[in-house]
């Protein structure tokens, strides 16, 4: 240390403090590791199960009490179901609450309100948006276990996300752009529905695909409101009973022979094909957004 | 600022000039002005929807579990550890289940903070550019994996090799259902909460922090737990109660995979039954409408919006009310 021309009080022990941090530093990489590895084993588990009982009957044949048999039509199409009425229901009232609460809300009670509810909307869990469409549509409406009231229940589900994502959308048109507007004389609405709302749509749509894929993976929700697990006939209304690949997924796996751990693997398979399509779906509008935007 | 009621240029005032073009663009006008009325009142009527989502919750959750309370003495219900409502003889004490969920929740918690933290620390400290720009979808992709598959992951994988793990090692035979490996699960499944929560809440944190503790020699670790962390402490603490809150209500994983058997225990080892389970487990059977088994999913779904109710608050509190000022 004297060597070094270090004061005797002054001993920053440099060596032994770099060698803590990089211990640490091997913790944070073990740590992001778990993340990494984790996702990996699942899927990896997931396909090595899965794939040997994929096929095209999988796909287009009714569950079945032997798994070589079983598919997954009826849940194909129940969530095909669900996640069309869903949107339909979810993105005019999303897009409207957004556009209210970025281009009219004043800055009052009522307003600071609507945000922190849509806020702890968020946080409820899914179960108990189940209860509330088993009591609010099933029973009150007498809608009865129908498509109808899935899609309403997973519609209120997905809204604080749709919401969400539109007013981010909203708030990044350029101020400019809406005072170009209001300057040739438009009035507000116009400026909303010609302006602000055109150049918003990329956003709005990547939010309202992930919402989607948000919805066609809960289970918890449609099994209150469905409670079916075992459905050998499609959805030909929207009044008639219906189960979802989740529901599906969910049966098999808590049946204990042998070969419908193998068929619930196949069902994930499916979903999860579907689930990163969406997904890919949404990036790419995004990224090329972005990219038109730059230009 | 009221744009809309300007009426731009204002010829028709002017020189009584009513020539055709001024009339139809007055009458545009005017049309524009009542739908711009009526858009402005659906908007604001969609912005209530939410709103009354929340009120529809609250009252159909209190209705219905009034009905249950006057059959069941709430003293019972919240006190009482025994959870038989579909066994004869009937006894209703939720404690069990509350239990169980926050056995299960509480050790994924305690996968999920310090993995989640560290992960945090790394991206937000270490992680160069192109890392975080691999690593952050990758754990966007685990928070949306679907909850039944973490379910049929728990069950099919993590089971066995903890089976087998305590066989090997303690000679100790675990059941198929457990507390364990949905736990453990449930920790996977919430660490993108709370890395990508307490990640925001250091990035937040002024650059010139960093820069004052390296510049007082301070090295990497150091800067990034005795400055960066303490920094951002209050969006740290909320990102753990979110998790937490999140983990209360998540359903599939625990029916699947903790199994079905109300039980006061801490041992993670055994069978438990969560309050979310119970509800699907109530649901499958189709309660019928009225009957004291329908209520009582509602006066056990009512504990369960109060409890992560309670818990989201408190997160949001936190992050106010303990928000360092820079």
């Amino acid at each position: 240390m004297q060597q070094q021309g270090w004061n005797e009080r002054f001993n920053p022990r440099l060596a032994v403090r770099k060698r803590v941090g990089a211990i640490y530093l091997g913790v944070f990489l073990a740590a992001v590791l778990v993340g990494v590895i984790g996702l990996l084993v699942l899927v990896a588990q997931v396909l090595w199960e899965g794939v040997p009982w994929l096929s095209l009957h999988f796909l287009t044949d009714y569950p079945s009490r032997f798994p070589e048999q079983a598919g997954m039509k009826s849940a194909i199409f129940g969530s095909l179901w669900v996640i069309g009425l869903t949107a339909l229901f979810t993105v005019p009232v999303g897009v409207a609450s957004a556009i209210y609460l970025e281009e009219y809300a004043p800055k009052y009670w009522v307003t600071r309100l609507i945000e922190v509810n849509i806020a702890n909307l968020a946080g409820v869990p899914s179960i108990v948006y189940g209860l509330l469409g088993l009591a609010l549509f099933v029973q009150f409406l007498a809608m009865g276990r129908s498509v109808l009231a899935g899609a309403l229940t997973m519609s209120l589900l997905v809204l604080p996300i749709v919401i969400l994502a539109s007013r981010e959308a909203i708030r990044a048109v350029p101020q400019t752009y809406r005072e170009a507007a209001y300057g040739l004389g438009a009035t507000k609405f116009q400026v909303v529905r010609d302006v602000v709302l055109p150049t918003a749509v990329p956003g709005i749509m990547t939010g309202t695909i992930l919402a989607m894929s948000r919805a066609i993976g809960e289970a918890a929700p449609m099994i209150a409101i469905s409670a079916l697990v075992f459905l050998t006939f499609i959805p030909y209304t929207p009044l008639d009973r219906f189960t979802v690949m989740p529901i599906q997924i969910f049966n098999w796996v808590g049946r204990p022979q042998a070969g419908f751990q193998g068929i619930a693997a196949a069902g994930i398979v499916v979903l999860l094909v579907i689930l990163l399509s969406m997904n890919a779906v949404a990036i790419y509008i995004r990224n090329r957004t972005q990219k038109r935007s730059e230009e | 600022m009221d744009t809309s009621r300007q009426p731009p240029g204002a010829p028709a005032d002017t020189a009584g000039a009513r020539t055709a073009p001024t009339m139809r663009f007055n009458r545009n006008r005017r049309r524009a002005e009542v739908q711009g009325r009526i858009a402005h009142g659906l908007f604001l009527a969609a912005a209530l929807v939410s709103v009354a989502t929340t009120v529809g919750i609250v009252v159909t959750l209190v209705v219905e579990s009034t009905s249950f309370f006057s059959a069941v003495s709430p003293w019972e219900f919240l006190t009482g550890t025994r959870w038989t409502p579909i066994l004869q003889p009937r006894s209703y004490g939720v404690l069990p289940l509350v239990m169980g969920t926050l056995l299960v929740s509480g050790i994924a918690l305690l996968v999920a903070v310090p993995t989640g933290l560290a992960i945090a620390i790394f991206l937000s400290e270490y992680a160069p550019e192109r890392a975080r720009r691999i690593l952050k979808p990758v754990l966007e992709v685990l928070a949306g994996v679907p909850t039944v598959v973490y379910g049929y992951f728990a069950l099919t994988f993590v089971t066995p090799i903890l089976q087998w793990l305590l066989r090997t090692l303690f000679g100790y035979d675990l059941l198929v259902f457990n507390a364990l490996s949905a736990g453990v699960v449930m920790g996977l499944m919430i660490v993108p909460m709370v890395s990508s929560l307490s990640e925001d809440a250091m990035v937040s944190v002024p650059r010139s922090l960093r820069q004052a503790s390296y510049a007082l020699g301070a090295t990497r670790i150091e800067t990034a737990t005795k400055v960066m962390v303490p920094a951002a402490f209050s969006g740290i603490v909320a990102s753990v109660i979110l998790a937490f809150s999140r983990a209360i209500g998540e359903t599939m994983l625990v029916t699947i995979a903790a199994g079905a058997t109300p039980k006061m225990t801490f041992n993670p080892l055994e069978s438990v039954q969560a309050m979310t389970a119970f509800i699907v487990q109530l649901s499958l059977g189709e309660a019928v409408h009225g009957s004291l088994e329908y209520q009582t999913i509602f006066a056990v779904g009512l504990l369960l919006f109060l409890m992560t109710l309670a818990m989201n608050v408190l997160g949001h509190f936190v992050v106010r009310r303990f928000r360092e000022v820079y």
